[in-house]
């Protein structure tokens, strides 16, 4: 049966300008786990108390955003790399 | 200064006496859905629950074995640490004092393991004297997978990230460690009456 | 214009509504004049804060529907029983009221005519308002870049912004729409009956074979199903572009 519970990166886009200062949902990230390749935007969020960020293909988490007394915290958990879209 | 939304006021059920809320909660009538993965899928034929770790001898038992132990109807409030707390929630479970009992053990502390890998970690004795329970029904029928199902912990008197969905394991330990969410900021011991919701509160 | 809308830093804004739409009993569309507003691209969305005098906050998002149009943003917003925003915003909010929000976002799930096509826009539900945000555009530019959009609907009376898409599809070059009812349809129904399943798409999607690029919105289960049907039909999984509303649809 299909998970129904998550959303994707798109969701995430506001909180991600705000730390990074621009938009990200383009931007091109790579899976420490699996080394698969994509778009912010694409990738699966699970939505907790913090937000989860999973590899589409490995579901391995790759990005943690949490809001802790104000403040935006991100942790790069998984991610090997993260590469913004041209502009 | 902040700008104010004409008219906008929070969804609230009817005022519910103030010393059943913590600080900072409010009572809400639905039952939001958080999670931090796919919610797993696990058929109650290979469903399992252990008690591994620093104990006399692990012990395990089959959904027919569990369902089989002497069960509660408890009635709780139960308070997520996004705000939402919940009153006179009915739930159907083994008490954890049931599932320990004859359990030879010198740890203090508790890891629980949930299906899907999701982890949180406990004092032994938040999980005991009456506090816990291995929970598989909700509201009169089984426990739905969004949910936590088929069992889920659940210890009402912690933020409810405490109470692992789809727990699978409880290990003791003598070492404490942060679980999943302890280990991205949230309180490792989380007491909504001392709002307790992030690390260093 | 366009590149203005991914480059300025993202603040809360004061916006106030200048028109409200009754697209169906459940659907309203609200326009919000922004100032400063950059513009935005087809597909964007907007965060909309809402604050009570306690202090408490909610925030959504909510996708643009209309294509930039100097500082007007449109926003098209289904009514959810238990929604804490929704309701405010069908049911509270008035002309004149002013409303807080950010924006624009998204760099993933836009489409403008210069990406080119064929285009294929497949929504459920209330997803159908970004996907209407590209259409519009495509409409607007008249360029040649051929459309084909499906839009799945539980009934008739779902079906937002039902006569605009039956001129559109009467009128433009190249566009075609197809519309499907799940739960009922009524007595002379000319549309399709059923979920848009593989079957389905087999016959009403762009082939594979053209290599076209598909905007797929809605509810999280209508989008994951829709995808892996794609794919399924040979299209490249970085040719599906996904806006998933979670479970609700929004």
């Amino acid at each position: 049966m299909t998970d129904e519970t998550h959303v994707d990166g798109n969701a995430l886009g506001g909180l991600l300008m705000e730390v990074f200062g621009h938009e990200m949902t383009d931007a091109r990230g790579c899976c420490d786990s699996c080394g698969t390749v994509n778009q912010v935007g694409a990738m699966l969020v699970y939505r907790g108390p913090g937000d989860v960020m999973r590899c589409p293909a490995c579901a391995n988490v790759v990005i943690v955003a949490v809001t802790l007394h104000e403040r935006t915290r991100l942790h790069l958990s998984s991610l090997r790399w993260l590469e913004p879209a041209p502009r | 200064m902040t700008f104010i939304s004409r008219g906008f006021q929070r969804r609230q059920a009817p005022a519910a006496s103030s010393d059943r809320l913590p600080p900072g909660q409010y009572v809400t009538r639905d039952f939001p859905v958080l999670s931090a993965g796919p919610t797993p899928r696990i058929g109650l034929d290979e469903w399992r629950f252990e008690i591994i770790g620093q104990v006399d001898r692990p012990r395990g038992w089959s959904w027919q074995e569990l369902t089989a132990l002497p069960a509660e109807e408890v009635t709780v409030d139960i308070h997520c640490v996004t705000k939402w707390s919940k009153l006179d929630t009915s739930w159907r479970g083994v008490s954890l004092d049931t599932v320990l009992d004859g359990v030879e053990t010198a740890a203090d502390q508790v890891m629980a393991h949930s299906y899907g890998g999701y982890t949180t970690n406990l004092p032994l004795e938040d999980i005991t004297g009456g506090r816990a329970w291995i929970a598989y029904e909700y509201d009169g029928e089984p426990l739905a997978a969004e949910h936590g199902g088929p069992a889920r912990l659940l210890v009402p008197h912690l933020y409810f990230w405490k109470s692992a969905k789809w727990v699978r394991a409880l290990e003791l330990r003598d070492t404490d460690e942060p679980g999943f969410w302890e280990g991205y900021g949230y309180h490792n011991y989380g007491d909504p009456w001392r709002e307790q919701r992030y690390s260093g509160d | 214009m366009a590149r203005a809308a991914v480059l300025r830093r993202l603040t809360w804004a004061i916006a106030e509504v200048t028109d409200r739409i009754d697209e169906t009993p459940r659907v309203r569309s609200l326009t919000f004049d922004v100032p400063g507003w950059p513009g935005h691209l087809p597909g964007q969305h907007i965060d909309v804060r809402l604050t009570a005098e306690d202090g408490y906050q909610a925030q959504r998002s909510y996708s643009i529907s209309t294509p930039a149009d100097g500082a007007r943003v449109t926003i098209t917003v289904e009514r959810l029983e238990d929604g804490e925003v929704s309701t405010y915003l069908t049911d509270i909010l008035e002309l004149g009221d002013r409303i807080e929000l950010r924006g624009p976002i998204g760099g993933y799930f836009v489409w403008e005519p210069s990406r080119g096509g064929p285009l294929g826009l497949i929504g459920g539900g209330s997803g159908v308002a970004p996907l209407m945000a590209m259409l519009r555009a495509r409409v607007a530019a008249d360029c040649d870049v051929p459309v084909r959009m499906l839009c799945s609907w539980r009934t008739a009376e779902d079906v937002i912004y039902a006569d605009e898409l039956a001129a559109i599809a009467r009128d433009a070059n190249e566009v075609s729409i197809t519309h499907t009812l799940t739960r009922s349809a009524p007595d002379g129904w000319s549309g399709r009956r059923g979920r848009l399943d593989q079957e389905a798409l087999s016959q009403l999607a762009w082939p594979s074979e053209l290599e076209p690029l598909t905007c797929v919105c809605g509810p999280t289960g209508f989008v994951e199903a829709v995808a892996a049907a794609l794919v399924e039909l040979g299209h490249g999984p970085h040719r599906i572009l996904t806006e998933r509303f979670g479970p609700t649809g929004g």
